[in-house]
């Protein structure tokens, strides 16, 4: 079937296989290796993407179901050079070990933000666990969520709203599994 | 010019390592691709125990995308067995381990054929296409019924099931007394069975290899722990030659002893590579994961501790049963002998008994899981010591006061035969007291009892050592440990006066390069930002014990120091030269070395470009100020701590919620606190979910019924605390740099922390024991189990271990 997605700001139309996932699309036909898998059930978390603005697990979307659609990976999230303030708090904060969890955990916390500019402790924990981490035991994820929260207040720049491209085109929960 | 330079050891430097991993630029083995690559997938047993009467690939070979299918009889001349480095004792058992099933299959998950193809999808397509005939063997799974006479047996070729049995006795070993006589003539004697349930290292990456064979030089690139001791064992055991394996291990996500390993995959794949001549990959998928890499604890623990009225402790006894899976994997027998030299932990015991049986099951390996053999022991003993204050009604806390070495008799030699070089338990069990607010929460717990909340509050405490940093090498040799403990580093000054140090330590989410990075700094007076730190790489560092136990900073950085000694000293002569004096006159520091008493100075980065240069160097000097070093240390290091943990528990549902959690550890000396912290906040998360959580479960015919993140349950965010940590410092004395090693401290010492904090929470109603993982349902039925035995015979007798019998005798 051709597809043509948006992914990290580039067009790409490619002929996929139906049964092809959209975290093996990123992966394999488009070099997007930062977006990682790491269970086979939607369990973990580590292949987190957004699609059209919301997180997905992408090990649970079909790349068909991308076509026409936006996707941000966390190759896409650093603007101008900068980092994202996400990712820049998982630094400052020692948010990570191994880091093989950190690119799906990033793409979820600024999700999380999104819908949540200002969460409390126990707003991250249920915001995140969706993501699990084998390393870090979270608290200094917490942390960082929090920290980039603070930093992303209005006015601390443009990255503190979410981009809505007016589409009102959101993943269906049946094929998102980004609680 | 004075230099001023801020130490960098025991600041909080940001991780070096970061950059690559928050971008997503980061080299998983996954990520690879090479030109002509091949997917490899594997056909796995769906039996625990089965003969294989027929595998049929003819029709797997003509599937789309197909190069190949191999099964054990294609490899069965070269594949040879999966080595074991730890012979535990002269008459050890040890099967046959093909990477490749031969004719039986011993554990479900075992792979059995494997589909070598241009794509994964295709390589997973093909493997439907095999045919295989099974014919069923009987099942052995419980440890007990296995070790009985008439037994059926996993492996028939070895007549029993047990693979060895290996005692340690302190009268034998003239380290105490005798512990028969010693129990028999205490005053007070308490024996409980634990059960230190099957647990799943669980690393988040799953593991993933591939082998390039181009020209006859096979370059491995493998998610593992132990790139070096791979390359080894690869070049032993399939008879390549050592010089022409290279083995990689680019970034590594996560390990916790799941990836100390020479993994059946390993080997396949470079038997299909080396087969085939092309380059083939092969990643597990979780499932996969779940099922057949290595688990780790499993043991059931029979313990005495025997006691005056006044709680001094006289005796302790084990007996253990540890469950080796059906193969011996690399370290497998030795794990539980780990355990062997920590049961006594912190306490002076003057006689000390150890047995352990290591016993064949139709189950996957066990080995190495963070901690390895040391949270089994500290388990025990930290739950004997609140069974003992329960039985003599005393503060647990006091009754290990009274029992621990004292800060002032260090050194000390235990019953167990270690030294123990320093440690100051009064120091960090007063700092976490404190935090915990130990006075007022038992004081809460005694108003709950008082008006029989339905929500108890539990205390619970841990006073924990353990041996890190696994080296002094004759130690091991004693130990029939196959290899040594040394580690290896290099330091080479580039003419730039840039630095780059070489590492055998091989990280996995550790933060060696940052870490190192600080060290070198320090040693030798140049920037952070100057150095760059090598490692996971046979290829440039060259000889390495990898990373395990705890003992890349207190084994693998020292030999970064003594190699960063050695430089300074090939420096000095030619500073001399360079600066006109003599060497005696010369001082080094901060980088620099300057002539005594003058203002005339050079720094170890203009040696560098000088030495490169070589124009002027003095006569017979060596154009090089590269060195290497290789350390072993004299002893182990013996990080300790306090953990305290409140736990709320509902009586009503048996649900079980950790309220606070304070540790304060003493690791010795900090190269960086916020790495340590964050290594602790993670130890503890493992813990934790032993406690609470984690289990894997096999159903009756052998099959992993937690195959997936599903049933297999990782905790959440949403399912810890945030954690209170802190330290006390006492330097360690076997290191130059004081450091004791922090990785596994977490993990070791939260899981009977919990525990006892539950136990604590529902003594009143008869518990005295609640199994791990300690699930709302076991904890209700505890309580119910309690309450009866409570009601009929008296609240105070028998260990009370839920479905457990705790009063049968040892395991033998
Ligand atoms: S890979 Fe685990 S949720 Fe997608
Ligand atoms: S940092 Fe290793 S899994 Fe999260």
């Amino acid at each position: 079937m051709r597809i043509t997605v948006n992914v990290d700001g580039t067009s790409y139309t490619d002929e996929v296989e139906p049964r092809q996932l959209l975290v093996h699309y990123l992966r394999e036909r488009l070099g997007k290796v930062g977006t990682v898998v790491g269970c086979d059930t939607s369990n973990c978390g580590a292949c987190t993407v957004h699609l059209d603005g919301h997180s997905v697990k992408s090990c649970s979307v079909l790349a068909v179901q991308a076509d026409g659609c936006e996707v941000t990976t966390i190759e896409g999230i650093a603007r101008d050079g900068k980092l994202h303030p996400v990712q820049q708090a998982f630094h400052d904060n020692h948010a990570l070990q191994c880091g093989f969890c950190t690119p799906g955990m990033i793409m979820q916390s600024i999700d999380l933000l999104a819908d949540n500019p200002d969460p409390d402790e126990q707003a991250v924990r249920e915001g995140i666990e969706g993501n699990l981490c084998r390393c870090t035991g979270y608290q200094n994820i917490v942390r960082a969520v929090r920290d980039a929260a603070h930093h992303m207040r209005p006015g601390a720049g443009p990255e503190a709203e979410r981009v809505e491209d007016g589409s009102g085109l959101r993943a269906p929960s049946s094929i998102g599994g980004g609680e | 010019m004075t230099s001023t330079i801020e130490p960098e050891v025991g600041r909080s430097r940001l991780r070096k390592e970061d950059e690559r991993l928050i971008t997503g630029r980061t080299r998983w083995t996954d990520n690879l691709t090479l030109p002509g690559m091949l997917h490899l997938a594997v056909l796995r047993s769906p039996f625990a125990h089965a003969r294989i009467t027929s595998i049929d690939v003819s029709e797997a070979k003509t599937k789309p995308g197909v190069v190949d299918v191999f099964t054990g009889a294609d490899f069965a001349d070269e594949q040879g067995s999966l080595p074991c480095a730890w012979p535990i004792t002269e008459d050890q058992k040890a099967p046959d381990a093909p990477a490749l099933a031969v004719d039986t299959v011993n554990f479900a998950g075992e792979a059995v054929a494997v589909v070598v193809a241009r794509s994964d999808y295709e390589a997973h397509d093909a493997l439907e296409a095999i045919e295989v005939d099974y014919e069923d063997l009987p099942v052995v799974l419980d440890m007990e019924e296995a070790i009985k006479d008439g037994a059926d047996l996993v492996h028939s070729a070895l007549s029993t099931n047990t693979s060895a049995t290996w005692i340690f006795d302190s009268s034998e070993a003239g380290t105490g007394g005798e512990v028969e006589a010693a129990i028999a003539d205490s005053e007070v004697v308490i024996t409980r069975k634990f059960r230190q349930q099957r647990l799943i290292p669980a690393f988040m990456e799953p593991r993933s290899v591939v082998v390039d064979p181009t020209g006859g030089q096979f370059t491995m690139w493998s998610a593992t722990q132990i790139p070096h001791i791979l390359r080894l064992m690869l070049a032993m055991t399939l008879g390549v030659p050592e010089h022409k394996v290279r083995v990689i291990a680019p970034d590594v996500g996560g390990g916790f002893g799941g990836k100390l390993q020479v993994t059946p995959e390993e080997v396949i794949a470079f038997l299909a590579a080396r087969r085939l001549g092309r380059p083939v990959k092969f990643t597990e998928s979780r499932s996969e994961s779940l099922l057949s890499a290595h688990h780790g604890r499993d043991q059931i623990q029979h313990l005495t501790l025997s006691a005056k009225r006044d709680g001094t402790i006289t005796g302790l006894k084990v007996e253990l049963l540890a469950d080796m899976g059906a193969y011996l994997r690399l370290v497998s027998p030795g794990v539980p002998i780990l355990g062997a030299f920590m049961f006594n932990s912190i306490y002076k015991i003057p006689a000390y008994r150890f047995v352990c049986t290591n016993v064949f099951t139709n189950k996957v390996p066990t080995d190495a899981y963070r901690g390895a053999g040391r949270p089994e022991a500290t388990f025990a003993i930290e739950r004997m010591m609140d069974e003992l204050a329960a039985e003599l009604g005393v503060d647990p806390l006091e009754l290990r006061e009274k029992n621990w070495i004292k800060h002032e008799e260090f050194p000390y030699t235990t019953v167990a035969g270690l030294t123990y070089d320093s440690g100051d338990y009064e120091a960090a069990t007063a700092k976490a007291k404190e935090l915990f607010d130990y006075d007022g929460l038992r004081h809460e717990q005694a108003e709950r009892r008082e008006r029989k909340d339905p929500v108890q509050l539990g205390i619970g405490i841990s006073t924990f050592t353990e041996m890190c940093g696994l080296a002094p090498s004759r130690v091991l040799g004693s130990l029939s440990y196959g290899a040594g403990g040394w580690e290896h580093a290099a330091v080479r000054m580039l003419p730039t006066g840039k630095v780059e140090v070489v590492t055998g330590s091989s990280p996995h989410g550790q933060g060696h390069e940052t870490a190192w990075s600080q060290i070198i700094a320090d040693q030798l007076g140049v920037p952070f930002e100057d150095i760059e730190v090598l490692h996971g790489d046979t290829q440039s560092s060259h000889k390495g014990m990898d990373t395990y136990g705890s003992r890349s900073l207190t084994v693998g950085a020292i030999a970064a120091v003594k190699a960063a000694e050695k430089v300074v000293t090939k420096a000095r002569p030619i500073a001399a030269h360079m600066l006109e004096c003599a060497e005696d006159d010369l001082e080094f520091a901060g980088g620099k070395f300057t002539v005594r008493g003058t203002e005339s100075s050079t720094t170890i980065q203009d040696v560098a470009l000088a030495v490169f240069a070589a124009h002027d160097l003095p006569d017979g000097v060596e154009p090089s100020l590269d060195s290497e070093a290789t350390f072993d240390p004299e002893n182990f290091s013996f990080p300790h701590g306090t953990h305290l943990c409140a736990t709320e528990v509902d009586t009503e549902t048996g649900r079980v919620t950790v309220r606070s959690y304070v540790c304060v550890d003493d690791i010795g000396k900090v190269i960086n606190p916020m790495i340590v912290e964050g290594q602790v906040h993670g130890g503890l998360a493992q813990g934790i979910a032993q406690a609470l959580f984690e289990e894997a479960v096999h159903d009756e015919g052998g099959t992993l019924t937690t195959g997936t993140f599903a049933d297999y349950l990782l905790p959440s965010a949403a399912d810890l605390p945030s954690f209170t940590t802190d330290r006390t410092e006492t330097p360690s004395t076997s290191n130059p740099l004081g450091v004791k090693g922090v990785g596994e401290a977490g993990t070791i010492a939260s899981t009977p922390a919990v525990v006892n904090a539950v136990v604590d929470a529902l003594r009143p109603y008869g518990v005295h024991d609640v199994e791990m993982p300690m699930t709302p349902m076991r904890v209700w039925q505890a309580i119910r189990t309690g309450q009866a035995d409570a009601g009929g015979v008296g609240a105070e007798s028998g260990g009370g271990l839920g479905s457990i019998d705790a009063s049968s005798g040892g395991a033998q």
